[in-house]
């Protein structure tokens, strides 16, 4: 049971990614992104990581792929732009030089990585499931990582001057 | 546990479902008649003059990126008060001091006149 | 028993999930009644009488009258996503009554060996899964405005997105001081932590510890149902309907169904965070439903009441209001609620 609904959920996660890649329109790209965050959400359930896939749902889909909807309706490209000549050369018809070239880049990488991975990479350890409880997690997070969340506000502080300066700078 | 998030799925299936069966449902049983004049956006009956994904008004985009800042922000708070009786005083210091760094960006988006509508 | 039938507790918790959907819908038909009828004695006439006693069964007669109308799509619109926009509002809406409790649990009068709860699905971190989905149900009028391709729609879509996310926040900052009081983020938890009385005659509710917290999820609540006063969504006399201007027969239905339907799943939420839930005294266990019918009753003729008595804001009140009032007013509640935690015990 838990092993089909991994299957469908990951299916699901990698065809709607793909095609967020293939879409000609950003909104419909956009739609497939939260598509595929939400099979990504289905995917933390399976591993017992509720408040993950919550989190994931409300940060993620809910709010980031906001804001990527208004930035596609604030810069209204109906299509993408046919790049300009000396790019396109460099990027081949349809772009497919460049996309070769990186295609075959990030299959190295993949297997690099796999292969420093083994499957004895991440130990079953019992205590792993209490990551479910969201108290848990709070008690955690507020104690040993209390520095992780204080450094966050800094970043937080960060994007928000930085996207107020940029918005005024636009006006 | 994992079962009970099953049919919270169900239920949103069923609703997606129901929604579904009803539009075309709907479709298949009235009278289709377009013409070019009822296929025209609505534009209080004048013709519609230019296209409307036309370019709007920066502010949305500024409301949607303090949006995700605040809603990240949130998503904090939820561990924080569940575990509160656990974390005790330093807990409250420790979310004061989050808010504080925070509290400074909000009022310096305020005095930007970032949370002004009116332009 | 035939042997391939699932046990007879999966077969009533599939039977419980289509009561409450099926309830859902007929509480969005009758809302549409009661919203016409307390308008018109509001405005001093009858309002709908001809269908049914008193009328009670215009909202089916609406609906069969939308079921024949032509189904129109602006021909620049988007088709895919013109379709799936009304899919995707009414999904949503249903969704998150999913996690509420309504009652206490039944053997179906012991035709089960095991009480089944009264509620679809009782998750452990129901209060952030009403988050997600309220998070989610801003995309089907975003989409809906956007793919119409028509001004009303788009500008109806954008005003409506933005002034669900400024209050979203609000909300779950709302949910979170409940959160802390109870501890615990389970629905059928915060409720039963209401149980009981202070001196005998006053309830436990949270809305007595809370108050402050529950007028801003009131009033999130209104801004994330897109009602009066703050329905600038579909301002009918500057954006015509808004979002859902160039959508007719059942598409138009849809929308509508999922406005209704939020509705009752605020209240309900209102209910079990803030009123008990379904905690009252007087009747029976068995019947504890009919309280949490009807406190989420009384809160939707609150939300009607609200609609017809006061006046549209103005666009820029609206955001400034929820991002220099509410917002900063929703975090001190929450520190003050902590501080006092912490110091009673």
């Amino acid at each position: 049971m838990d092993v089909i609904a991994f299957y469908i959920f990951a299916a699901i996660a990698v065809v709607a990614s793909v095609l967020v890649v293939g879409q000609k329109n950003p909104m419909h790209s956009v739609m497939l992104l939260i598509t595929s965050f939400g099979a990504l959400a289905g995917l933390y359930v399976l591993l017992d990581a509720p408040f993950t896939a919550v989190t994931q749902i409300i940060i993620y889909a809910g709010a980031i792929m906001v804001l990527f909807l208004f930035v596609v309706m604030l810069l209204n490209v109906p299509r993408e732009e046919p790049a300009p000549p000396a790019v396109s050369a460099l990027l081949g018809p349809t772009g497919i030089r460049i996309g070769v070239i990186l295609s075959l880049l990030l299959g190295a990488e993949i297997v690099w990585a796999l292969s420093r991975i083994g499957l004895g990479w991440f130990p079953q350890d019992p205590a792993a499931a209490s990551v479910s409880s969201v108290a848990l997690i709070g008690a955690s997070l507020f104690t040993r990582h209390a520095f992780a969340f204080e450094a966050t506000s800094v970043l937080i502080l960060v994007a928000m001057i930085g996207a107020v300066v940029l918005a005024r700078r636009e006006h | 546990m994992l079962t009970s998030y099953v049919p919270i799925f169900i239920f949103i299936v069923i609703a997606a479902a129901f929604a579904a069966f009803t539009i075309v449902f709907a479709r298949l049983v009235s009278a289709q008649k377009p013409n070019a004049i009822k296929l025209e956006p609505y534009e209080c009956g004048i013709e519609a003059a230019g296209d409307a994904r036309d370019r709007y008004s920066i502010r949305y985009y500024l409301i949607a990126m303090l949006f995700v800042i605040f809603d990240v922000e949130t998503v904090f708070m939820f561990p924080w008060a569940v575990s509160l009786g656990k974390l005790a005083v330093f807990g409250l210091i420790e979310m004061l001091l989050f808010l504080f760094i925070l509290v400074v960006g909000y009022f310096y988006a305020w005095r930007k006149g970032a949370l002004e509508w009116q332009l | 028993m035939p042997a391939w039938l699932p046990p007879p507790a999966v077969l009533a918790h599939l039977g419980l999930i289509l009561v409450v959907f099926n309830m859902l819908v007929l509480s969005a038909a009758f809302m549409v009644w009661m919203e016409r009828k307390v308008c018109a004695y509001i405005q001093d006439r009858n309002g709908p009488n001809r269908v049914g006693f008193e009328g009670v069964l215009q909202p089916f007669a609406d609906v069969i009258k939308l079921l024949f109308k032509e189904e129109l799509r602006p021909k620049a619109a988007d088709a895919l996503l013109f379709a799936i926009a009304p899919v995707i509002s009414a999904a949503a809406a249903f969704a998150a009554f999913a996690v509420i409790p309504f009652g206490t649990s039944t053997t179906l009068w012991g035709l089960l060996d095991q009480p089944i709860p009264l509620q679809v699905t009782d998750v452990n971190v129901a209060v952030l899964v009403i988050f997600a989905i309220t998070s989610m149900g801003i995309y089907g009028i975003v989409l809906a405005g956007w793919s119409s391709n028509s001004k009303y729609s788009l500008l109806g879509g954008l005003r409506s997105s933005a002034q669900m996310i400024s209050y979203e926040l609000s909300y779950g900052l709302a949910l979170a001081a409940v959160i802390m009081l109870a501890g615990s983020l389970s629905l059928r938890e915060i409720v039963l932590n209401q149980a009981g009385t202070w001196w005998g005659f006053i309830p436990r509710w949270y809305v007595f510890l809370q108050p402050i917290g529950f007028l801003i999820f009131m009033t999130a609540g209104v801004a994330e149902t897109n009602r009066a006063p703050f329905d600038f969504p579909e301002a009918e006399q500057e954006l015509v309907a808004g979002y859902h201007t160039e959508y007719s027969s059942m598409s138009f239905a849809m929308f509508f169904l999922a406005e209704y339907v939020n509705m009752v799943t605020v209240s309900a939420v209102a209910t079990s965070l803030f009123l008990g839930g379904w905690l009252g005294p007087f009747l029976p266990d068995w019947l504890a439903w009919v309280w949490f019918l009807v406190k989420v009753f009384l809160i939707l003729f609150f939300y009607v009441w609200m609609r017809w008595t006061l006046p549209r804001y103005r666009y820029d009140q609206l955001m400034e209001f929820g991002w220099k009032y509410l917002l900063p007013v929703a975090v001190l509640n929450l520190l003050a609620t902590a501080a006092l935690i912490l110091w009673i015990g």
